[in-house]
């Protein structure tokens, strides 16, 4: 029985071993495969052309890949979400973690994450059937195919990450500071933006990073209602393109091997650094709430 | 005069009775001591003062307790002024997570309090007053949650002293310290004495009888006895009092 029982804790051991190795092993290759073929593109056109190009023609002749709008395409968006989803967001959370009763909280939580589990398609067509028409008849525009659009869906996906960790980071502050606030005389309302949110802030900080992370990455919900046009935008009434929409939309009908193909790979290499650096942000944030 | 008339003070936690039909007069500018067995209810009385107790929803309480000519029980009551005249000092330290002079500077932001006195100086009086300032005078910048436990009880008392209060209330104030510490915050107690009516919680028979000048013991949510701490502890009236206090419960 011993001896048998310590086999089989030596093959379990050894088996997640292999998983842990080997999801690293996948994420390091996935890096070098997206290293490989983005930085191939590098070869035929100088960085300084794709990152600051104001035009995105891939099959013009000469194609041109100037990136510089569809960088802001995904940055309006991004922001655009960020300005909606944040205040809405954080004040959500401190409303369930503060003031609402034990039983609406559980129902609010529930809510929160069956928004999370809402897939990105059907947040799209949603937005696509509702909101863009909408858009469009309040601001009497050509088209409801805008940033605008894209950032108030976007914004609902940001919403139950940053929702529930935000207000995980809340009611992890000790109930003590709150009773020392009200003790001295603090209303509820001064003892939440004096004291509970300055020390929840890394956590909050931690919880708008990761939306962010979440919303820079979409694809699906952004290419069905941005509009898709790659002009550099001016203001959130008009439509624009994302870095994640235009792989999408191109790697399709883009020719394996051509400058086509690397360009978009070289996309992606800048949506890999920009997450990355998001999600390395937020890291940072999370682990010195924990100390 | 900041005496406390507690009339016949009862509270309950929905159904338990955890306060019974209590009655007495805290004197001013006096160290009050409760004492009496964990779970008596000793906590209980002191958050009745500053009404602390109205964070539990449970909570109903009978009587009047009269602080300045106010019955602060009635529903009328400005808890925010009440709990400026009335503060309270934790068991366990519990300074924000601010620096060191942002944690004074806090009741002064939220009362609105703009008097002559810069923030500065009221930082600076505050705490020497609970004689942290040679200690503190170069780290008002440092977060107060750096500081050894004995510094961070006394941050919390001055922390009150800023606002100006009457009456302070200690629950349990050196549980969390060790001797030495517990030794210093006692003779700041009756330091303090001179400006402020202090009740203190303990169930530290020994801390009571060198701090306070009167003494309440409770037992099971009722006050036994409270007289002079010198009658308590020579010549106790009731026999439960000799008990507690010869160490046969609690
Ligand atoms: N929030 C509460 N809800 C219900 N019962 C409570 C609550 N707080 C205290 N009690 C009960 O009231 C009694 C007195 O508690 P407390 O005042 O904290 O005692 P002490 O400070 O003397 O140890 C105890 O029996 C305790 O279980
Ligand atoms: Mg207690």
């Amino acid at each position: 029985m011993n001896k048998i029982g310590k086999v089989k804790e030596f093959f379990i051991e050894k088996l997640i071993v292999i998983c842990g190795s080997l999801s690293i092993i996948f994420v390091i290759l996935i890096f070098i495969f997206l290293a490989r073929e983005g930085l191939t593109f590098f070869k035929y056109e100088s960085i300084k052309d794709f990152i600051f190009g104001r035009n995105w023609y891939p099959l013009s002749n000469p194609a041109r890949f100037g990136v510089l709008p569809l960088i802001l395409g995904s940055v309006m968006v991004t922001l655009g979400a960020m300005a909606i989803s944040i205040p809405l967001g954080v004040a959500c959370a401190f409303y369930i973690a503060e003031i609402v009763n034990p039983k609406m909280k559980d129902i609010l939580k529930t809510g929160i994450e069956l928004l999370a589990a809402i897939p990105s398609v059907v947040i799209g067509f949603v937005g696509m059937v509702t909101l863009v028409p909408m858009v469009k008849k309040i601001f009497h525009l050509p088209t409801g195919l805008t940033a605008l659009s894209g950032s108030i869906m976007l914004a609902f996906m940001a919403m139950p990450t940053i929702v529930s960790i935000a207000e995980d980071a809340i009611t992890a502050v000790p109930k003590r500071y709150k009773e020392a606030a009200l003790a001295l005389g603090a209303t509820h309302w001064q003892a939440i933006y004096k004291v509970i949110l300055v020390a929840a802030a890394p956590g909050i900080f931690a919880a708008i990073m990761l939306g962010i992370g979440r919303v820079i990455g979409e694809t699906m919900a952004v290419m069905m209602i941005t509009g898709n046009a790659a002009v550099i935008p001016h203001t959130l009434l008009e439509p624009v393109r994302t870095l994640t929409a235009t792989i999408a939309a191109e790697m399709g009908e883009a020719i394996r091997g051509s400058n086509h193909y690397y360009a978009l790979y070289a996309v992606g290499i800048i949506l890999f650094i920009i997450t990355f650096v998001i999600n390395f942000i937020a890291d940072i944030f999370l682990h010195r709430i924990k100390k | 005069m900041n005496d406390i008339i507690v009339e016949n003070l009862n509270l309950w936690y929905d159904k338990f009775h955890a306060l019974e039909n209590v009655s007495m007069k805290i004197n001013d500018k006096k160290i009050t001591a409760i004492i009496g067995p964990s779970g008596c209810g000793k906590s209980t009385l002191l958050r009745v003062f500053n009404r602390m107790n109205d964070l539990i929803e449970t909570v109903r309480m009978e009587g009047k307790i009269i602080i300045d000519d106010e019955n602060i029980l009635s529903p009328e009551t400005d808890l925010v002024a009440l709990r400026k005249k009335v503060g309270m000092v934790f068991q366990r330290p519990n300074p924000f997570p601010l620096s060191v002079y942002k944690n004074i500077t806090f009741g002064l932001e939220i009362h609105g309090i703009n008097s002559e006195d810069s923030f500065d100086n009221i930082v600076e009086n505050s705490l020497k007053s609970v004689l942290l300032w040679d200690d503190l005078k170069d780290k008002l910048k440092k977060s107060a949650l750096e500081l050894s436990l004995e510094q961070q009880q006394r941050l919390c008392i001055a922390r009150l002293v800023a606002v100006k209060p009457e009456i302070l209330l200690m629950d349990e104030p050196c549980s969390a310290l060790d001797p030495v510490s517990t030794a210093r915050i006692e003779e700041l107690m009756i330091e303090l004495k001179k400006n402020y009516s202090i009740v203190i919680v303990t169930h530290n028979m020994q801390q009571a009888a060198r701090v306070s000048d009167f003494t309440a013991f409770m037992y099971l949510g009722e006050l036994i006895e409270y007289n002079d701490t010198n009658n308590i502890f020579t010549r106790p009236e009731k026999k439960q009092t000799e008990d507690y206090l010869t160490g046969r419960y609690g």
